[in-house]
């Protein structure tokens, strides 16, 4: 592999004459080497400021007691280096566990739950006839594009106590049914919002909702570009539609899936706005994910930012973690990186 | 059962799936919208009304005149509007450059940058909220939308090149050379051959970061104290605190922050998919 990009080579071609053009058009020569670095520097100073310094701050941070004082615009105090502190504090709160749970949980089954529907999804939509297909693409779209407050604000109106959909639906189940499956046969007036399973039950249905149409576009993306010759060969040896789909689809499609895993994990672990939402603020403690505790424990008076950049700091190692297993994959994929 | 109807009714089941995955996609939405024009004691009865009758413009018209927060909703679509757009123009220059710099050059440290990219999209946001919190607190931004702008830069930029350098790469190499042979200088050989065939990926790009920007909520909520410069997800949770129970305006609201997205999606959901797990699916 050559170092020299195509406009350099075609910048040594040019013929002296033209060279001379150039410079009597009075552009000052940049050299072709620096030029990548010239274009890159805009971005890689935003990326700077904004995303790697504020992350060794954060890491900074949790080893300091920040508070009011620290924060002001005029005359901060500075911040008092409390060594471990912050991190004794959290791992030995109740809270760390409840909300590494919530964290844990929630990522877990909606990951499971919108990767299952996606794909089926997915596959229905590669067997529909075109129209259907664009139709049924066209209805997934209005879920995938509603903003995350709206979201939230939807299914929240929807498991509405007094009023909501869900319940008046509950209601219509035969009384036995109802007592069999749920344990209560009236639901009118049922709150959902209090208990934080039930909570969480909703937060569920919202975020798979709201993330199943991108893993069902993608799968059929991926299905797409699976070559026609490979399912024609494979009906010529005899192969069934479950050994097919088993030796040829799952294999093809494997590096897809990987991708959208870590995606989905990435984003449903640090689930933020419909579950602030949903919860009604920092009011439920018991309802903490690793992110709004953090928040909490930061923006809630007294400020305690040191504490609140300690769980931000576990919470990122974690994600980190996982998202070494994404980097791996696109590297490998991706030829053109290296 | 002959081969036929077997296939027949194989293909209905198909569809009735399909339209089953439509009414769940499509209905928690259809019901903002519905709730939005419906007269309030359609609202608060525990029948099920399935579609206002007849329609009201109430609550539209109470969420702009009245408004939420006390401002006029508009206040809060022009605040959003303006931080959007802003970051987006600005994200737009510096992901252009740095996209093409990673697709038309081979220098060193091209692979870091580009793992660097990949390892900061997965930094969350909510995290660094806390040491951006007080930059921005001390470089006297607080509560102004020019903080949050430069943060939406900040935040879009390293999804914006990954997307866009797969753009840059589409457009032949030939026809840059071509120019070069012909005179043209770096910057002509860029402005005038290079920027107009990236231009539409550059557009689904911005429109990706517009999305993303319009959505933002917890930077909104956390830099901006003043309600005047709420954002409409900021403004929208303040409504639902303020009056849980006015579900007709809550949703009118919701419906109105909704419509631009929606319009934005169907535009460029193709282009989404491909950057969005670009490198895994080929094809």
């Amino acid at each position: 592999m050559t170092h020299t990009s195509t406009l350099a080579r075609g910048g040594a071609d040019t013929s002296a004459p033209e060279r001379r053009r150039r410079k009597l058009a009075g552009r000052p020569a940049l050299p072709t080497k620096a030029v990548p670095y010239v274009l890159i520097l805009p971005g890689l100073l935003v990326i700077g400021a904004l995303l790697l310094y504020p992350l060794y701050q954060m890491v900074e941070m949790s080893f300091h007691k920040v508070g009011l004082r620290q924060i002001k615009a005029v005359n901060p105090a500075p911040a008092e280096f409390v060594g471990g502190d912050n991190y004794a504090q959290i791992f030995g709160s109740d809270l760390f566990w409840s909300s590494l749970r919530n964290t844990v949980l929630f990522a877990v089954v909606t990951v499971a739950l919108t990767l299952a529907l996606g794909t089926l999804v997915g596959l229905l939509l590669h067997r529909l006839g075109p129209k259907m297909s664009t139709f049924v693409v066209v209805g997934i779209m209005a879920a995938w594009a509603t903003p995350p407050t709206a979201q939230a604000i939807v299914w929240k109106w929807l498991f509405d106590s007094d009023a909501g959909v869900v319940n008046w639906a509950l209601n219509l189940l035969p009384d036995g049914l109802s007592t069999l499956l749920f344990g209560q046969a009236d639901w009118s007036g049922h709150p959902w919002f209090n208990d934080t399973l039930t909570l969480y039950f909703v937060l569920v249905m919202a975020v798979v909702w709201a993330s199943f149409p991108f893993i069902a576009v993608s799968v059929l993306a991926g299905l797409k570009s699976i070559p026609g010759e490979l399912y024609e060969a494979a009906k010529m040896d005899g192969s069934g539609a479950v050994t097919t789909f088993r030796r040829i689809t799952l294999p093809l499609l494997k590096p897809v899936f990987s991708v959208l895993v870590v995606l989905s994990v990435i984003w449903d672990f640090k689930v933020f706005t419909q579950l602030y939402l949903l919860a009604g603020g920092t009011v439920n403690r018991d309802a903490f994910n690793l992110s709004l505790w953090s928040y909490a424990e930061a923006f809630s008076s007294p400020p305690k930012m040191g504490l609140g950049a300690a769980i931000a700091v576990v919470l990122t190692v974690i994600l980190l973690l996982i998202t070494f297993v994404y980097v791996r994959q696109i590297v490998k994929t991706e030829d053109d990186i290296r | 059962m002959t081969p036929l109807t077997r296939r027949r009714l194989g293909r209905a089941a198909l569809n009735a799936a399909g339209v089953a995955v439509f009414l769940f996609a499509v209905f928690p939405v259809y019901w903002m919208v519905a709730t939005a024009f419906k007269p309030n004691d359609q609202i608060f009865t525990t029948s099920f009304i399935p579609f206002p009758r007849p329609p009201s413009l109430d609550h539209v018209e109470r969420v702009f005149t009245r408004g939420v927060a006390g401002h006029s909703i508009w206040q809060y679509l022009l605040n959003s509007t303006l931080v959007a757009l802003s970051a987006v123009v600005l994200g737009a220059v510096f992901a252009l450059l740095a996209a093409t710099a990673v697709a038309r050059f081979r220098f060193r440290f091209r692979t870091s940058f580009l793992i660097l990219l990949l390892i900061v999209q997965m930094v969350p946001a909510e995290a660094l909220l806390i040491p951006l919190f007080t930059m921005v607190k001390r470089l006297g931004l607080y509560d102004q939308l020019l903080g949050l702008i430069v943060i939406n830069v900040g935040l879009t930029l390293p999804f914006s090149v990954w997307m866009l350098r797969t753009f840059v790469a589409a457009v032949p190499k030939e026809l840059e050379e071509a120019a070069w042979i012909d005179g043209a200088g770096r910057f002509t050989t860029f402005w005038r051959v290079l920027f107009p065939l990236v231009a539409p990926g550059l557009v689904a790009t911005s429109i990706f970061a517009f999305i993303t920007t319009w959505n933002e909520f917890v930077y909104a909520l956390t830099l901006i104290g003043d309600q005047g410069k709420y954002t409409m997800p900021v403004a929208l949770q303040f409504f639902v605190g303020q009056r849980s129970t006015d579900w007709g305006g809550i949703m009118a609201a919701s419906t109105l922050m909704t419509i631009p997205v929606l319009v934005f999606f169907l535009l460029v959901q193709r282009r989404m998919v491909s950057g969005l797990v670009a490198g895994a699916v080929k094809g």
